[in-house]
Parts: structure tokens; sequence; C-alpha cells
């Protein structure tokens, strides 16, 4: 056991940024990272034992106990649930006799709750053993359990095989693209390797010009100016670094993993645009763990770049333009997501964001310059190299240039990818998604808005309302409040990295008051005191994750606040919901007394 | 005009807020010019005689007589003022929340390394004695509190402040030190 600990440590060269990396490898040949490994990694890469134990604590995908020679990770997003979750979870239960959260039949099947996996268009969907099983049933459950019974690897036990490159040999998966919508732009034809081959007859400088001239703004939600980053980036000295963000962790967004199964090539190619653009040498695509049923293909066609001399050393026989591409997985941490503690965990480390200043720009990947750009803001780029920043600039809208690809889910019929101009309006969208009766749309998964119908009328567009790119259709007979608000502060809850006490411990609070107004103790005020609070989680936190956790329950307040209102008791105005008979059951029944009220 | 009246009590609580109190000094006759005590171990009545206008609660509530005390004190208290850190969040009687009562029992009946004596195992079931709760609450968690005065215990100049500002209908003079501790 100690020699392949040490062989895998080897693998990485000792070396304590590839901690990510070592833990995943332990975890996937043993099932679990004990005491005793983390010792030896502690002593193998020159960290102290807490060092190890801080990053493999942090993740939800690395465990200290076995997880079982088979772990289920069921998703229990709300799109999930609304494609009926509960059922298949119940089937599971039932078949294995054990509940979510435990080991069962011995020790040999695990069955665990997971954050969106990025299948919102297949719910429900499960990953086991890194693969992936979309559109479950409890019949399905049912054929499930009884091969891992019999112990069957799990990439013979699916039973479809998806669209595309889904079904190539080095994917071979369950899942479906679900292209609904090309657009222009990212899924157009176009020559491999014909934008990477023109950069090489341009300076730097005219590169970064062209991104900038095309006002191409980030994808992956904040939005900044992609061409203005890199003039940033280049304004500090090197080595300087690209990292591509394909964490994708925002409940209800799945387009990258679209973008990663049938457009790797353009990507790989925005990457080597932006290193010629930044004189970076090295790239990291942070790719999260959910997706790892990509791994093989993803570097086998790393590799097929690199023999066509579109990566690797002399791109393109330019002398000098050497770039390489690592991909890091990430291991299930949606605040992995945000640019800095992306980076933090690329080095090894927690997941934690930085405090800004210093921007990543400034000082990123092992203290040098980073950009951190979004998969699509990335393809985006060779599109724009291709065909020229003004064929781009025209589409869209003024502030919001070109198209966006959203990931459209919930009660729909035709939920996948659309690539859309910026500045479609939500109802459009909403006719061509096939829709009826909807109560509401979350927009920009559950950092985003939630809105009903009268604002349907508005814009997808950084002027009115942006997007990182996820929508989820909220219809008519769902409850708001019960089946979404919940659920998204349930995730924040979990997925704070902890720092900011605020957003560790206001958004539990808000939480635990939204839950007293469900079971009926609600006055008016609570609903004061929860915008009140919300408001100050937007400026007392440190990143995104907690400037937006509030957003579930401050949007709803303010776009259906009817439905708040209908659960509480307007003629009273304190209730703490106290029941004295509840909070002496325990103890009354452990010493055997009959309580007397 | 008849005199504010008080009342006072300690609940999940060591007493130090009482204590705290005490440390007016010499402000206590001050106090009484001001003020007329009711329930209070101040003055050792022991059940409410009239209504009060300011009961002030010391401690969070543990077990089921703390819950009947503090409901009493609504009843009977026009304003009700949270004193200290374990009437306001639990305090250190709360260090066992999270912890269930039952395991908690056990290590003080059963298991702990002072049991001692209890060589039969019995655990205290008297009905004459109060339930204990699932976990210590703050008492804003059982009835409406009006007021909250930080601090473990909060000191006596801000006990003094606070009720000479509720009495007098002055604004309360709340400087940096006595509200920030670290
Ligand atoms: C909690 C949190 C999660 C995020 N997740 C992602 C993500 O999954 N993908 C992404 O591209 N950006 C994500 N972002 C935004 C990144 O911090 C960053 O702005 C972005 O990757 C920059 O790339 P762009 O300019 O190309 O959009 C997240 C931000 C926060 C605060
Ligand atoms: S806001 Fe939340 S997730 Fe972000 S750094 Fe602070 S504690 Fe961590």
């Amino acid at each position: 056991m100690r020699t392949t600990v040490k062989t895998i440590i080897e693998k990485y060269n000792n070396d304590k940024t590839r901690l990510m990396d070592i833990l995943m490898d332990i975890q996937n040949n043993f099932g679990f990272i004990s005491d005793k490994f983390v010792e030896v990694i502690a002593r193998e890469t020159g960290l102290s034992i807490v060092d190890v134990e801080q990053t493999l604590t942090f993740y939800h995908f690395f465990s200290k106990k076995p997880v079982g020679e088979y772990a289920v990770y069921l998703n229990n997003s709300v799109v999930a649930n609304m494609k009926g979750r509960a059922a298949v979870a119940k089937a599971f239960e039932e078949e294995l006799g054990c509940k979510f959260g435990n080991l069962c039949d011995d020790g040999k099947i695990g069955l665990y709750n997971t954050a969106c996996i990025g299948m919102s268009d297949q719910e429900p969907a499960a990953i086991i053993n890194d693969t992936v099983f979309t559109s479950l049933t409890p019949l399905k459950v049912k054929g499930i359990v009884q091969q891992m019974r019999e112990g069957k690897k799990v990439t013979e036990m699916i039973d479809v095989i998806g669209d595309g490159n889904n079904s190539s040999p080095l994917i071979n998966s369950m899942v479906f693209n679900n292209i609904r919508k090309e657009g222009p732009v990212l899924f157009s034809e176009y020559e491999v390797g014909a934008a990477v081959k023109k950069v090489t007859e341009m300076t730097p400088n005219e590169v970064v010009d062209e991104v900038k001239s095309s006002y191409l703004r980030g994808r992956g939600g904040a939005g900044f100016p992609t061409g203005l980053k890199w003039e940033f980036c280049r304004k500090s000295e090197g080595p300087r670094y690209i990292h591509c963000n394909a964490d994708e962790g925002e409940p209800g967004t799945f387009k990258e993993r679209v973008i990663l199964t049938e457009l790797p090539k353009l990507l790989f190619e925005g990457m080597a645009i932006a290193a010629y653009a930044l004189d970076a040498k090295e790239g990291i695509i942070y790719l999260r763990g959910e997706y790892k049923y990509l791994k093989n293909y993803l570097e086998a066609v790393l590799e097929e770049m690199k023999t066509a001399n579109l990566l690797g050393e002399n791109i393109c026989g330019k002398k000098g333009f050497d770039f390489e591409i690592r991909i890091q997985f990430g291991a299930g941490a949606y605040v992995c997501g945000e640019e800095s503690a992306l980076i933090e965990s690329a080095e090894g480390k927690r997941g934690e964001p930085r405090n800004r200043p210093p921007f990543p720009v400034q000082k990123g990947y092992l203290g040098m310059p980073t950009v951190v750009n979004n998969v699509e803001t990335i393809c985006t780029v060779v599109k724009i190299i291709n065909n020229g920043a003004d064929w781009f600039s025209m589409m869209g809208s003024h502030e919001s240039t070109g198209t966006k690809l959203i990931s459209v889910s919930g009660d729909c019929d035709f939920p996948g990818v659309y690539a859309i101009e910026w500045g479609m309006r939500i109802r459009d969208l909403l006719e061509i998604a096939g829709t009826e009766d909807v109560l509401a749309v979350q927009i920009g998964g559950p950092s985003g808005v939630c809105i009903g119908s009268k604002e349907f009328k508005r814009t997808i567009s950084f002027e009115d309302i942006p997007t990182g790119g996820a929508i989820t259709i909220i219809g008519k007979d769902r409850d708001i409040i019960k089946d979404v608000v919940v659920n998204y502060m349930d995730f924040f809850i979990d997925e704070s990295c902890g720092s900011c006490v605020p957003c560790r411990a206001i958004t539990v609070l808000m939480r635990n008051k939204l839950q007293k107004i469900i079971d009926g103790n609600g006055v008016m005020n609570d609903l004061d005191d929860l915008v009140d609070w919300g408001a100050k989680m937007k400026i007392a936190n440190r990143c995104g994750l907690g400037q937006t956790a509030a957003n579930p329950i401050l949007t709803t307040l303010e776009n259906f606040r009817e439905k708040y209102e209908a659960l509480i008791d307007k003629d009273s105005d304190y209730n703490t919901g106290f029941d004295l008979e509840k909070a002496v059951a325990d103890s009354c029944a452990y010493v055997d007394r009959v309580p007397n009220l | 005009m008849s005199k504010p009246i008080v009342a006072t009590t300690s609940l999940a609580g060591c007493f130090g807020c009482h204590m705290s109190l005490l440390d007016i000094d010499e402000r206590i006759l001050e106090l009484f010019q001001l003020v007329e005590f009711n329930k209070s171990p101040i003055d050792d009545i022991k059940t409410f005689t009239k209504q009060c206008d300011i009961g002030l609660i010391e401690g969070g509530c543990c077990n089921s007589e703390n819950i009947h005390v503090l409901k009493d004190f609504r009843k009977n208290c026009k304003i009700i003022v949270s004193v200290g850190e374990c009437a306001i969040m639990g305090g250190l009687p709360a260090l066992r929340n999270g912890i269930p009562v039952k395991e908690c029992l056990a290590e003080a009946y059963l298991d702990g390394p002072t049991v001692g004596n209890n060589t039969e195992g019995i655990l205290p079931n008297n009905e004459e004695l109060p339930m204990i709760l699932d976990r210590v609450y703050p008492c804003h968690e059982v009835v409406k509190v009006d007021y909250h005065l930080p601090g473990c215990p909060p000191r006596a100049d801000l006990i003094w402040e606070a009720l000479v500002a509720l009495v007098t209908g002055n604004e309360l003079k709340l400087p940096y030190e006595v509200v920030k501790f670290d």
C-alpha cells in the first residue's frame, strides 16, 4: 500500500503544488485517504500534516473513510428534484436497505448526495466511480444496484450511448449534448488551427487589441472585458499563466460540458492564442471533478493537437512559441470556480478565495500574473481572430457583443444548450424552449435572480439581466419557496469556504428564518430581517459566493413577496415558534419520565 | 408619579450578571430612589406581586423551569432585556448544543469520571424536577426580547447607563469600549 502511495507521489515529482492530483489518485486507488497516507504525503512532499488535511477535508470527493467500491453520487439540485429525484433516491435506499450518506452492502456501495453535476437537461443523474448515469428512474436504479452487486464495471453498466462525441470510444457515455440552437459563433464551421496560425503573424499586442476591439466580455458571469484583462496581465512581469475556468459549478449550467465534448480543439486553440498574447508557456484547464469521464478523451485531443504542431514547441513553426496545457481536476467544490480560489486549488490548496488586490492578473498562479478565463470566452476568441472583431461586435447589443451559450433546464419541453444573441427577450427564449404556464425563471443559477412573468419582457444582456448561462424554468405548479429557495440556500451553506463570518453564519441564520416561516411561525418582521441581513451579505463578504448567497431569498422576496406573506400570520408581531413539548421530548424519553408540561 | 418597577431573574446563568449589577456600588442607593424592585433576588421577592415595567433576564433557557419563568416575565413586564451573553446567545451552557441531550445526560450521570456513587445508574426523573431541553435556547428564541445588553457579564456601568436611560427615556450612550471586547 505504502509503495503505491509513494509511486503516486513520485509520479508528481513529490511536488506539493500537485496535492490535488496526489489525493485524487490515492482516493481512486484505495477509495479513501487514511491518516497513514496523509503522513506519507506530508513527509514526501515536505508539507505539514495539517496542510495535507486542510486540502483533503475541503473537497467533497475526498474522504478519510472508505466511500465504497461503488460510490454513488446522486445530484440533489432543484432541477433533479423537479425531474423525479425523490423516487430515484428512494429506490436506491430501498434496494440497498440503507440511507444516503452511508455505506451499504458491507461497505461495497456508498450512497451520497452531491450538488449539481452539470446534467440538468437529463436529470435525475448520478455519478458512480466517474461514470455518469442520466435520466434515472426507479426501474433503472434496480438494474444498476443489481449490476453493482454482481461486481460489474461501471462503464459496462450504461445502457444508452449519447449523441455526437459522447459516443466516441474514449468517452462512451450516456450523456446527450442537446444542442438546440447552434448560433453563428461557436458551433459554426471553422478550420482547426487557422486562428493560431494567423496570430503567429501578428504581434502579441495586436492580438490583445483585436480582442479588445471586439468588446468581448467574460462569459463566466462577471463579464469583465477580456482584452482589457489580457492587457493588464501583460503589464506584470512574467512568467505568465493562462487558466481556463471549466469548473462550471453554478447549478443549472452545463454548456461547458457540451463545448468540451464537441469543441475541445476550439478551446485548446483559444488557449494557445491567449498564451501567445500573454507570452505564457503553461496553461491549466481547471475542470470540475464531475467531468472526469472526459479525461481520456481530452488528453487524447491534447496529444493530437501537439502532433499537429498546434500545441507544444515552436507552434505553427513560430520559433519560441511554446505552450503546454495541463488538466487540473477539481474535486467537488463550487467555490473553486471563483478565479482566485481556482488558483489556490490548482496550487494544491483549499479552494479559498484570496483577498484582492492583488488581482490574479498581477499575482496569480504561484504568485505570477495569471489570466483566468471561462471556457466559452476562450473559445469565442478563436472565432474573433478568424472572422474579425467587427464581425463579432455587430452581433448582440451595445454593451454585450456577440452570442451567449445558455443552459436551459427545468419545466420545459426542450432543455439543452442554446446559442443566443445577447439582447434576447426572456419571453422569446421561453417560447423556443417549449414552455407553458411558467411561474418563474431563475437566471444565472442560485446566485442570479428569480423573476416572474411581469419581467419576461426583459432581455438577457449585461445591460439588463446578465448571466453566466444557467436558466432554470419553474412551472406554475411548483412551490417556489420550498422547491427552489430552500434548496439554493442549502447549496450555499454547503459550498461556503467558511472564511467570512457573514457568509458562514448569516446564510445559516437566513435559512433558519426561512424554515421558521415555512413552519408557520413567521411574522412580518421576519421578512424585514431577511431583507436587512441580505443587504449585509452583499457588502461584508470576500467573494461572489457570499455576496450572492442571499439572492435566492432576496430576489424571490422582491418578485414573489405574496408567497411569503401567505405563510405569515399577520396578527402576530412576534412568534418564536418555540415548542416546549418538542424541546423536552428527548431528555424525558431518555430518563424515562412522562413530560408534565 | 410612581416609580418604575423592575424585576430580575437568573435562568441558565451563573449570577455573574447580577453580581455585575451590584458592582454599581454606591449608585445602588440612587437606583432605589429611581426604581422599585419586584420579583428579584435583589429583594428576595419570589413571585410577581404586580405588573412591572422592566424585566432583566440573566441566562438562557436550559430547562422547562427557565421557560416558565421567562414566559412569566414576558407576561408581567412591559419591557424585557436580555442581559449578558448567556441570555443573548446561550453562553457557556450552550457549549452542549450540538451534542445530543442523551449523551450529555449519560456523561453527567452514568459515564463521567466524577459520577462516583451512582452505581445503580439512576437518571434524575422525579416529576418535581425541571425537564432538560434538547439544547440551550437564547431568550429571544422563546419570547420576544426588547433589548439586549452585551457582555460577559455586561459591565456595571453599562447596566447602570441602560437602566437609567430606560427609566428616564434618554438615549443610551454606548461608547466603543462598552460594546467591543477584543
Ligand atoms: C462562487 C463563484 C463561482 C464561480 N464559478 C465560475 C465557473 O464555474 N466558471 C467560470 O467561468 N467562472 C466562474 N466564476 C467567475 C470567475 O471568478 C471569473 O470571473 C471568471 O472565470 C473569469 O472568466 P471570464 O472573464 O472569461 O468570464 C465564479 C465566481 C464565483 C464568485
Ligand atoms: S464569501 Fe463565502 S465563499 Fe467567499 S471567501 Fe467568504 S466565506 Fe469563502
